[in-house]
């Protein structure tokens, strides 16, 4: 198991390299400098800019400081916010939107795995009904109409909740449902589609046969077996959840990392940009691995056995 | 010998969007102790839909048991109780299925598969069970029974599995074992390694067999009895001497004569031409008349029911009616009804 996580981690080191540099070269290609949008900058203000920056510097040499910049952990500093470094800018921004990805995600997961679970064991009764209509509206609604419908009901009539706030765990709850909503929509169709093929094999016919009840039959046979493709799909959306929803931290005033990724592109923030870009690669690199774990923890027959086997 | 299972006058339908699918109508067989019943019949007939309902496994919805009873220790399990099934199932009846390859959990170990009905119905302690589960590893013929205890399905090859199934089945040495197409799935070498471990573990467990196959080479290996199955119903019955050597109902002639044989050389084989009537508009007569050489009038338009040949013989065809005319079996046939009336000759 070290042997093959070591290696992964190795492949991990190259995937980052190649997306830093391919992400590098794109930018190099965009139109405008991080100053063009300043009108009222003379040509000269603006070359003495490029030189402090580094960017009157042929193409391949900028790359090259800033591949050995990164190699050392720095990100290099913003453009946009006077000379901050990126790296404080990512991890100050970067709390509230992990907190909420993960809080929707673990939500999302839990509510939308037991829906799924409740609509295959009654296919075609109204438990089942009632759970694709709830997939269906959490899959159709956009989520800034459900987060502004939960800012008015539960924000401002009924006074429960903080309606657009950051400074409390109750204040990350309306935000997280809103987020919520999209994963547990998917988990449950998803799970639906996985329990019933499940249902229909023949072990599970076997433990019928054993004398199991269906309540027993789908804990202990069914369900894991169904999680196994589930686990594929929710890698890439846990993180589309963690690195930050722009729409819903909008609304609810999440001081969280997504606006400020939107904010650095039309910017040209260079430094910003690449240093996002290469977080959200560590994570999705990072959850990729977890998920390849997990899968050797619940299927055997992917067991990892330093990668030799 | 005592009768273990009785089963009369089996209805039993599918509810499909074409409409009701009669899959049996009305099935009469009984399975004694200590015997192995073969059921035989090609794909369609009703020899699973009919075992299944004896579990109670058929899919729920749109299977319904329409009529009939399915006796079993006085208890008619076509209307017990989803309880009272559950005790039933993996304590006195138990099954085997076609394909070792899908019939076990892929996430779970052998070990824990096997313990499970062990711990359900005897009660066992976790421990106890996987004493017991080593035991019947080595009974069904698994080398290093406790090592492979701890191993997954994908670790085991198709006869191996299938052993696995077979352990268990056998865990709580039931009083019915459902073997449905057990060999299919597997190769000729193999299958008959697992038709001499089931030979063999039904005399140390005692317990009755209902043997579903489409391979008459097995039955004429596995069996005691013979019933033999069309369009969802039981159209000939007897022991397996009766079915082979003196066959009495036009379909059996077409079984029997399209069984390749030492004897025949490179001449083609025999084949039922036609295909197995529409369940979802069962005909008024015969269901094997459009296919029957021999048919009459009558089979076409009345069911024949079923005519006794011996005390343990049986057919469904109207050629045994007393006022049917005498008819020729196919070559094959007729052979092996002569060794067969030689036979007794010379017994008497």
């Amino acid at each position: 198991m070290a042997k093959y996580i070591t290696k992964r981690i190795i492949y991990l080191i190259i995937t980052l390299f190649i997306i830093a540099s391919v992400t590098f070269f794109l930018m190099k290609f965009l139109p405008g400098t991080p100053f063009s949008n300043e009108e009222r900058l003379t040509i000269e203000q603006r070359e003495i800019l490029n030189a402090k920056y580094g960017l009157d510097q042929p193409i391949p040499v900028q790359y090259m400081n800033y591949m050995v910049n990164i190699v050392k952990g720095d990100l290099g500093v913003s453009f946009q916010f006077e000379n901050q470094p990126v790296m404080d800018l990512l991890m100050n921004r970067m709390g509230p939107s992990l907190q909420l990805g993960v809080q929707a995600m673990i939500i999302g997961t839990i509510i939308g795995v037991a829906l799924g679970v409740l609509a295959a064991m009654f296919q075609n009764t109204w438990i089942d009904y009632g759970s694709t209509f709830l997939a269906i509206l959490g899959k159709s609604i956009p989520s800034f109409v459900l987060a502004a419908l939960l800012q008015y009901y539960i924000g401002v009539k009924l006074e429960l909740l903080p309606v657009a706030s950051w400074n409390s765990f109750s204040s990350s709850i309306l935000p997280t449902i809103a987020l919520a909503c999209f994963p547990i929509a998917t988990a449950a169709r998803f799970m639906r589609t996985e329990l019933i093929e499940v249902f229909g094999s023949d072990y599970i016919t076997l433990a019928k046969a054993k004398g199991n009840s269906r309540g027993e039959v789908a804990v202990k046979h069914a369900i894991r077996n169904a999680l196994i493709p589930l686990i594929t799909v929710l890698g890439p959306m846990a993180v589309g959840l963690m690195t930050g929803s722009m729409v819903v931290e909008k609304v609810f005033a999440v001081p969280g990392i997504g606006e400020q990724f939107v904010k650095s592109i039309m910017t040209n923030d260079f430094p910003i940009i690449m240093g996002t870009t290469l977080f959200f690669a560590f994570l999705l690199t990072v959850i990729i691995l977890i998920i390849d774990i997990l899968y050797g923890i619940i299927d055997p027959r992917i067991r990892l056995n330093g990668g030799d086997k | 010998m005592k009768k273990l299972l009785e089963v009369k006058d089996l209805h039993i339908s599918f509810h499909t969007f074409a409409g009701e699918v009669q899959a049996i109508r009305g099935v009469d067989f009984d399975l004694h102790e200590g015997e192995t019943l073969a059921i035989v019949g090609e794909s369609g007939s009703g020899k699973s839909v009919t075992t299944k309902s004896i579990m109670r496994l058929l899919p729920q919805g749109n299977s319904e048991i329409k009529s009939g009873e399915i006796l079993f220790n006085g208890e008619n399990l076509a209307t017990a109780s989803e309880k009272k099934m559950q005790k039933i199932r993996g304590k006195d009846i138990s099954m085997i299925f076609q394909d070792p390859m899908t019939s076990l959990n892929p996430t779970m170990t052998i070990g824990k598969q096997i313990m499970e009905p062990l711990i359900k119905h005897r009660n066992l302690g976790k421990k106890e069970a996987a004493e017991r589960a080593i035991k019947l590893l080595d009974l069904v013929g698994i080398p290093k029974p406790e090592t492979r205890l701890k191993q997954y399905p994908h670790q085991f090859s198709g006869g191996m599995r299938q052993r696995v199934v077979i352990a268990i089945a056998l865990a709580c040495a039931p009083k019915v074992l459902i073997a449905d197409e057990p060999t299919t799935a597997l190769d000729v070498t193999i299958q008959g390694q697992i038709l001499d471990l089931m030979k063999d573990l039904q005399k140390k467990i005692e317990t009755s067999i209902i043997f579903i196959t489409h391979d008459l080479g097995v039955v004429a290996n596995v069996a005691d009895r013979v019933a033999v199955m069309y369009g969802g119903k039981i159209v000939e019955v007897g022991t397996v001497d009766e079915i082979f050597y003196n066959p009495q109902h036009p379909y059996t002639w077409g079984l029997i004569s399209s069984m390749p044989s030492l004897d025949s050389q490179d001449e083609e084989l025999f084949v039922i031409p036609g295909t197995p009537p529409d369940l979802l508009h069962p005909p008024k007569g015969d269901a094997f008349a459009p296919r029957n050489p021999y048919a009459m009038k009558i089979d076409k338009e009345e069911q024949p029911p079923m005519f006794k040949v011996s005390d343990t013989h049986y057919a469904a065809t109207w050629l045994l009616h007393p006022d049917a005319p005498k008819v020729e079996p196919p070559l094959a046939v007729q052979e092996r009804q002569a060794k067969f009336h030689a036979s007794i000759k010379g017994d008497k």
